[in-house]
């Protein structure tokens, strides 16, 4: 029989506050079983894990229960100790007396009783417990990175710089994303682009660093430390080695269409290069929007290109797909605006002078359509009259997002205070409903912008937007002094939400990273590992795990590095041993486990007609293991026997 | 003859007969019978949707439930009526735990909101079709400058009533430009008409109502199109003093004219049927 020992912790008065400890472990101690019940004021201190370590040693215990708070806070201690002291960490269990009863009784004798029942359940489990090795698994030691925003630079970077190999999936034929749209970031006012540029330009030479653009994750196989995955990448019909970006091809493109890089405020050609920093620095050709490839149709760009003796342009390139192997993913898919013409009260794309904060920003801009001067766009005079609209369809659970998008009180106090240093004699009003500027010189940055003369802050709503002799009314409220009020607008700004990037749901169930009910990528737990995602292996850097300003993306983006880094330091793995197991003889090969299982971890052998279970792939949720008709599939240390054990504990 | 069932409500037996007896000879051209049910009650007005009087719903869950009686769906008229029976529909579907005191009250019969309730504007889009509708406009109303009025009931809180757009709505402006009638846009569409403030406090429909009329006319309107009596009737209160205020009429009434219908068989008095036809481009045939 097991030699087992019962440690109870006090944490201070959160459990002994309760619990009766003293009775506890006199009641413990009265097990056959057990060799040696004690007790101590914070076991996880030095001296309360020296009191277990010796305990073990002097007793030769062979196994110990550690009756504390949730294994999900100490687990991983007491087992270090238990293998530190000699003995295998699966002889070790945590019976869990904090949250699951003295946080949540308040009646000291029920409280007591349920703790020795809790104690008892982990002491008849551990009794039955195997000793159990690691799983050792490869790791192939590169990393893919999906999304080319800040997040993703920063993130490729990071890892690029620690001497791995990266690949940067981006969508779009730039890097550089959301914040190569911005025109000044808050709270310093340091132009975006300058303190992007750089970035972008090193991702661009890094040797680490395979840049796709134009490619999306069609595909992902594999498990941590060992995916499998396939890129598309669509072909940009102009080789980016050759093209010196002289322009000739744009030129001569007889194709207009809307500008995405400009929030659609200006035109941009077929064959176009998204902006002046894009990286690649190369023209690309939109053949979605292209007349079409067959010189008979066009082919005005290749002709242009081939009349300066080059030879860029190739109308009969391919799409690529590339098979690649990486030991984990860093999704950074980043954020679009939420659709305005949801929110008909505003009258956004009814009225060309209701416009969202992005076209704003963009016309704020040095590169911008307007080089940096605000203007009206129905008749493109500068307007003097501007309003902005906070929290635009946000906090609204009932009609459009119910969550606050965080950065939006940032950019409307910037919004306004860069339009009244472009337009000294206008008037800016911010309607909001309460000022969010938690964040290093956030608040400071705010109060200056109501301080400035010709900006007025008035909080409330605004009930409704519409043109009365070329003039936006502004329907709204200031609740401060208890009146309607309507203004008589040249210009109003929506501040509308953020939400996933269009194809995050569906890379989602490529790569099986969960999604939250706002269909953001979902950590696996929201303040101890909020840079992965429950799915091993899978990181989450920036506004696609939630919405998030710059300094915030970046700081989550060199985390979620550090993470695969952490990955990647060894060339092997160690996964918990704790998996499910089949007993050869017992499985019929019914293939009843094989759907159950959420990890694809379970496949039938062919030759012998017998379930399989892939360890590495296995997270040891026990779902196949109660599916099994024939009792054939087992979880170790989670068997049948040992679940009626500590069923039988309770009942006595 | 499709025929529905039809909950006509108080102000359509006294205020507004008009309404209802427009209604009906819209619907009998439209070849669509409003059959009247048996034993309704009033719907219980503002009152009945106080979430935390469980008291004011006994009302409109006992005319649903006789209303089930005989039909699956339930045709209302007044947008106040609408919005109350509407909502006393999805409630009773949605929260089982009132509609049980409910039903223990009620006595009557359990009732868990197995009705369909229908504003007839949605009838007329969904059932009987606006492409229908203009095939069979006889007299179709040429480039008559109307302004389609919706209040606040017949469209919120849109998470139950469904109905329409919240904010710009487009059923009526349909409907009137099915029969011909050039709709104007004008930013009052939806303001509330100040409901039963026309009791203790007059001087406030005075300025709701009589923003939205000034809005409707500066916009160009030279009639206002309604869907709700108290609307109708706030709307002309904020005129009393003008020597010529804007006509305001129910939508069954400027469809009847379209539809042939005569002046005694929609209910319409000789100034708002004078003003119908001097805005009129081409004059009403008259149809043997």
């Amino acid at each position: 029989m097991k030699r087992v020992g019962v440690f109870v912790c006090h944490c201070g008065l959160n459990i002994a506050g309760t619990v009766n400890v003293k009775e506890l472990v006199e009641q413990a101690g009265k097990g056959s079983d057990i060799v040696v019940a004690a007790d101590h004021k914070y076991l996880c201190s030095e001296p309360g894990q020296a009191l277990v370590r010796d305990s073990i040693k002097q007793q030769r215990l062979d196994a110990i229960v550690v009756a504390a708070c949730s294994p999900a806070m100490h687990e991983v201690t007491f087992k270090n100790l238990a293998q530190s002291s000699g003995m295998n960490r699966h002889q070790c269990e945590i019976a869990n007396i904090r949250e699951q009863c003295s946080w949540v009784h308040e009646d000291s004798i029920t409280a007591t009783a349920k703790a020795n029942l809790i104690v008892r359940q982990a002491v008849e489990k551990v009794k039955l417990n195997e000793s159990l090795d690691p799983i050792s698994v490869p790791v192939t030691r590169r990393v893919i990175v999906v999304g080319g925003g800040i997040a993703g630079i920063r993130a490729a970077l990071d890892i690029a710089s620690s001497g791995y190999q990266v690949y940067l999936v981006e969508k779009t034929g730039t890097i550089g994303g959301r914040m190569a749209q911005l025109s000044e970031t808050f709270p310093t006012l340091d132009c975006s682009t300058c303190i992007l540029g750089p970035l972008m330009v090193e991702v661009y030479r890094h040797p680490n660093i395979k840049l796709l653009r134009l490619a999306q994750i069609e595909e992902v196989k594999g498990f941590i430390g060992n995916f499998k995955v396939r890129v598309r990448q669509e072909a940009a019909f102009v080789d980016e080695k050759q093209c010196n970006s002289c322009g000739e091809c744009t030129k001569v493109c007889p194709v207009e269409i809307p500008n995405e890089f400009d929030s659609g405020l200006t035109w941009r050609k077929a064959i176009y290069v998204p902006f002046a920093q894009a990286v690649p620095p190369a023209y690309v050709l939109d053949v979605k929007n292209c007349l079409g490839l067959l010189p008979l149709a066009c082919g005005e760009c290749k002709k242009a290109c081939d009349k300066l003796g080059m030879s860029c342009i190739n109308l009969d390139a391919q799409p690529q797909i590339h098979e690649l192997e990486v030991g984990a993913i860093v999704l950074a898919t980043g954020f679009q605006l939420y659709d305005a013409t949801q929110l008909s009260e505003y009258g956004y794309g009814i009225y060309p002078n209701v416009m969202t904060s992005l076209e704003f920003e963009r016309m704020l801009s040095a590169s911008g359509p307007t080089s940096g001067i605000p203007i009206r766009p129905s008749d493109g005079r500068v307007p003097r009259d501007v309003v902005f609209i906070q929290c635009a369809g946000q906090r609204e659970p009932e009609t459009a997002l119910p969550y606050c998008s965080k950065i939006c009180c940032m950019y409307t106090a910037k919004h306004a205070m860069l339009f009244h240093h472009k337009v000294p004699d206008g008037q800016a009003y911010v309607f909001y409903m309460d000022i969010r500027a938690g964040g290093k010189g956030y608040e400071e940055f705010v109060k200056r912008c109501q301080e400035e003369k010709g900006l007025l802050y008035l909080r409330g709503r605004v009930a409704k937007v519409y043109e009365e002799n070329g003039k936006l009314m502004v329907n709204g409220v200031d609740t401060l002094s208890g009146k309607t009020v309507q203004i008589k607008a040249d210009l109003v700004v929506l501040a509308v939400g953020m939400i996933p990037t269009l194809g995050s749901h569906e890379l989602g169930s490529i790569s099986k990273a969960s999604m939250d009910a706002n269909g953001f990528f979902a950590e696996a737990h929201p303040k101890l590992r909020p840079l992965e995602s429950p799915t091993a292996g899978i990181f989450l850097a920036g506004a696609g795990q939630a919405p998030k300003d710059i300094p915030e993306t970046v700081a989550q983006a060199s985390g979620a590095a550090s993470k695969a880094l952490q990955l990647m330091s060894s060339p092997t793995l160690e996964r918990e041993p704790t998996v499910a197991h089949v007993t050869e003889e017992f499985c019929s090969g019914c293939r009843i486990c094989v759907p159950s299982c959420p990890y694809e971890a379970i496949s039938v052998n062919p030759k012998t007609e017998v379930a399989e279970v892939s360890a590495a792939l296995c997270e040891g949720c026990g779902t196949c293991a109660a599916s099994c008709p024939s009792g054939a599939l087992t979880l170790r240390n989670m068997t049948d026997a040992q679940m009626l054990a500590m069923i039988s504990a309770v009942e006595r | 003859m499709q025929s529905y069932l039809y909950f006509p409500g108080c102000s359509l037996r006294t205020a507004a007969k008009d309404f209802d007896v427009s209604a009906k000879a819209c619907g009998q051209a439209l070849g669509t019978e409003l059959k009247e049910m048996q034993g309704w009650l009033c719907c219980g007005a503002v009152c009945t949707n106080m979430p935390d009087n469980l008291m004011t719903q006994a009302g409109p869950n006992r005319i649903l439930a006789r209303a089930r009686r005989e039909s699956n769906s339930l045709v209302t008229l007044c947008a106040g009526c609408h919005n109350v029976l509407k909502r006393t529909s999805i409630q009773a579907k949605r929260n089982h735990e009132k509609q049980e005191k409910i039903n223990d009250f009620n006595e009557e019969e359990v009732f868990n909101g197995e009705i369909n309730v229908y504003h007839l504007l949605e009838v007329l889009r969904d059932f009987v079709g606006f492409d229908t509708i203009k095939t069979k406009a006889k007299t179709p109303l040429q480039g008559l400058p109307v302004a389609a009025y919706y209040g606040c009931l017949l469209l919120r809180p849109f998470r139950e009533m469904q109905l329409d757009d919240p904010h710009r709505p487009t059923v009526i402006e349909d409907l009137l430009e099915s029969i011909g009638c050039s709709p104007i846009d004008y930013p009052s569409r939806t303001e509330c008409c100040g409901s039963y403030l026309s009791v203790p406090a007059p001087e406030t429909i005075q300025r709701l109502s009589g923003d939205i009329v000034q809005s409707a006319r500066s916009n160009g309107a030279k009639m206002i199109v309604v869907s709700c009596p108290l609307c109708k009737y706030n709307l002309e209160l904020s005129q009393n003093h003008n020597p010529s205020p804007m006509p305001i009429v129910y939508f069954t009434q400027v469809l009847g004219i379209a539809l042939g219908l005569s002046q005694q068989e929609l209910g319409l008095d000789d100034s708002h049927y004078h003003a119908i036809r001097s805005n009129l481009q081409t004059p009403i045939v008259k149809v043997a």
